[in-house]
């Protein structure tokens, strides 16, 4: 992408941008929205949706990863789903009540926080936060449930379901689905169900069902896996909507597309704050949603490291973890080639993390891609370092992320102190914590009736970080 | 001639549907795998599908999904597959496997295809592969010798029917519902018009499977294709017994024969 210092009419760049501008600066693709510019210049989500030069090819593969790994009964509706985008992305009408409803609804966009207590504390870059905690239903998931609920209308599908496993991504479905009149359907394991109790009753309180899934490790995959029973059963009433830059094309592309507005943005909000581009961009990695929504407007900003933090659990050495990328191997999971946990003979290996959002033993093909050409690098982070950051956030700068988020926190303070005070790092802040009060409290100590035993630790921002790394 | 087309041709000159049974590999027990396969041979079944027990099969039904997950409990490894499949074989019966994608790439397509058929099996049923990914599975199975089996579904499109099938050897394996394995009470309305379309573009047999589970339904089926699948069935039966399991078999095998009342 252009830097976006480039107005969609005008084609002006500004003077301050010149120099960001990359070489082989492609003309703007623009959206085919009808709306006037925003008068601050920041971009839009139908800027998104206009397709990029590092789209996949037609059967799905970002270089070797992607495709279609799926039964052939599921062949025809992911093929309904493909043909639907196809046509969503260039059409006005969808893309104004997509910019509209991100905007009135949503609350979109999301400021950049400039991270002033922790960058004096760390002592290393500066310390920039995206902030999609700020989002209506508290993470970036709504961006890309709110594209993929008005593609359900637009089919006439009348059903939604969803797998979720923090319970973020069923939030956001059970909220667009009461907004928008469909019959909502969320499967979990029975395991996040436990952990994440707080979303469950959000869920039901939107009027979703929710279903807890026992089978296998009763956790998000399990869940993954419910969800594509349900729909190879229920296929033409039903829209699966698909929570993460996973799952067989078109799903990697379209969740990507409905999640790039973050890093449109976060790289337009960094520009006009500091006058440059980051040193890097940190996020944590699930499925992959967030981190690629944050990565992709800067792939062709060559200096920008782009650092996707996999939940490490127990630690890598422990086997109790799930970093796919960084400890895993291809094969083929939930209808993609790319990578995965699996052991000798290709049974699924259950992955473990504190974090539900993260515990989950496979990973978007985009992701798979950007690793094995080096263009992303990936890092593991423990449970402890992941708890000692969110504390560290949340008494430095008020602001207490999801545990998922605090995984690309702990990764990004390590990376700040290598990179130093010339450095600038943006952290995706895919969510915020109040759906994990409960484990903090357990974590932590918090419900005696001493102050808790949070100490402000200097172990996230010293050594003991990069054990895992 | 490979040993399914055979087999066929011997049901389709007795002018009866084959009967295929099926249950994971290692189910009940890891020791007593081949005997339970080699019992359905023995009452009536004229193929086995030895499946593949796998950590997430999106294919399955609860009944599936519990017997996979006591076979893996039970230490059922992938290599544990080639000796069941040679000790059916070993008694001259008919075996193809049935295997969920992933564990075959980890164990190397070809490796897979050339240790099948070492062991005397004859093909393999992939639930969710479709021709569109299998270059490298067409490769293997056809340097060795394996009749790659696929599905097609009530919701596939005749393109899709045409494409599938010219990849296809052995049989066509017809999913009769839309939906996961599991048994039904009643016969889907939707197997007879798929297997007829399957026919304007394919001489194969067609298997057609999910959902069977008496001998009445195996009659309706086998009026209309060339083998009758059953699955979760068999596991329940023989989830209560052997004794169970071969009474099954025999009620199913004269039902792929015609000769059962139409009701049950
Ligand atoms: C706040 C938050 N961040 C991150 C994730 C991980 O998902 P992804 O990798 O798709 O962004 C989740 C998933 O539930 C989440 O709730």
């Amino acid at each position: 992408m252009p830097a976006r210092g480039v107005s969609a009419t005008s084609g002006q760049v500004s003077p301050r941008l010149e120099q960001f501008q990359t070489k082989d600066v492609k003309p703007s693709m623009t959206s085919n929205a009808t709306r006037p510019p925003r008068a601050d210049g920041l971009p839009r989500p139908s800027d998104g949706l206009t397709g990029t030069p590092h789209d996949p090819t037609d059967g799905g593969y970002f270089g070797d990863f992607g495709g279609r790994w799926l039964p052939e009964a599921l062949v025809g509706v992911v093929d309904e789903v493909a043909e639907a985008f196809a046509k969503a992305r260039h059409d006005p009408e969808f893309l104004d009540e997509l910019d509209r409803l991100a905007e009135t609804y949503g609350g979109r966009p999301s400021p950049v926080t400039d991270a002033e207590r922790l960058t004096a504390l760390v002592g290393g870059a500066r310390i920039l936060l995206k902030r999609e905690d700020l989002n209506h239903t508290g993470s970036h998931k709504i961006n890309n449930v709110l594209g993929q609920a008005l593609l359900t209308k637009r089919m006439g599908k009348t059903r939604v379901i969803a797998e979720t496993g923090a319970g973020q991504h069923g939030v956001a479905t059970a909220t667009a689905c009461a907004l928008l009149g469909l019959e909502c359907v969320i499967y979990m394991g029975r395991v996040d169900t436990e952990r994440q109790a707080l979303n469950v009753a959000r869920m039901r309180l939107l009027g979703a069902t929710v279903v807890a899934v026992d089978s296998g490790s009763a956790t998000l995959k399990d869940a993954i896996n419910e969800a594509f029973r349900d729909w190879v059963t229920n296929a033409s009433t039903t829209y699966y909507l698909f929570g993460t830059a996973a799952g067989p094309h078109p799903f990697p592309m379209m969740v990507r597309d409905f999640q790039r507005i973050i890093g449109l943005e976060a790289r337009q909000q960094v520009l006009d704050l500091t006058g440059r581009l980051p040193s890097a961009v940190v996020a944590c990695v699930g499925g992959g949603s967030n981190a690629i929504g944050a990565f992709h407007a800067f792939l062709d900003d060559a200096d920008v490291r782009l650092v996707g933090m996999e939940a490490g659990g127990d630690g890598i050495a422990t086997g109790r973890h799930a970093s796919t990328i960084s400890a895993g191997s291809v094969g083929v999971l939930h209808g993609a080639r790319s990578f995965m946990m699996q052991d000798e003979d290709g049974q699924v290996i259950e992955s473990h993390s504190i974090s539900a959002g993260l515990d989950y033993p496979g990973v978007g093909p985009e992701h798979s891609h950007l690793a094995a050409i080096g263009r992303a690098e990936f890092r593991s982070i423990t449970d402890t370092e992941a708890m000692d950051a969110l504390a560290l956030l949340s008494r430095t700068e008020g602001i207490i992320p999801a545990i998922e988020s605090a995984h690309a926190v702990a990764g990004a303070v390590v990376l700040a102190k290598e990179i130093g005070p010339e450095g600038i790092v943006l952290i995706n802040v895919s969510g915020r914590g109040d759906k994990d009060m409960e484990t903090a409290m357990e974590w932590f100590q918090l419900n005696g009736d001493g102050p808790g035993t949070v100490t402000t630790s200097t172990s996230a921002t010293g050594n003991t970080t990069s054990k895992e790394s | 001639m490979s040993g399914l087309s055979e087999l066929f041709a011997a049901t389709r000159a007795q002018n009866r549907a084959a009967l295929i049974g099926y249950l994971p590999a290692g189910y009940p027990t890891l020791a007593g795998s081949a005997d339970m396969f080699n019992a359905l041979i023995d009452s009536g079944c004229d193929l086995v599908e030895v499946g593949v027990p796998y950590s997430d099969p999106v294919m399955d039904g609860p009944v599936i999904q519990a017997a996979a997950e006591t076979a893996r409990a039970g230490g059922f490894r992938l290599t544990d597959l080639f000796g069941i499949v040679e000790k059916i074989s070993a008694k001259g019966g008919k075996a193809v496997l049935m295997s969920y994608y992933n564990p075959i790439m980890a164990y190397g397509a070809d490796a897979f295809a050339r240790d099948l058929a070492a062991a005397g099996g004859l093909g393999v049923i992939t639930p969710d592969l479709i021709v569109d990914e299998a270059g490298d599975w067409l490769a293997a199975t056809e340097a060795h010798g394996i009749d790659p089996i696929f599905l097609v579904a009530p919701s596939s499109p005749t393109e899709r029917i045409s494409r599938t099938v010219e990849h296809t050897r052995g049989f066509l394996y017809a999913a009769s519902t839309m939906g996961v394995t599991g048994a039904r009470d009643q016969v889907s309305s939707l197997a007879p018009d798929l297997v007829a379309r399957c026919r304007e573009l394919t001489d194969l047999p067609i298997g057609v499977g999910l959902g069977v589970r008496t001998g009445a339904q195996a009659a309706e089926i086998a009026a209309f294709a060339d083998g009758v699948i059953v699955g979760s069935a068999f596991v329940s039966a023989v989830t209560e017994g052997e004794k169970q399991a071969r009474a099954l078999a025999e009620e199913l095998a004269a039902g792929v024969r015609g000769t059962v009342p139409a009701i049950s």
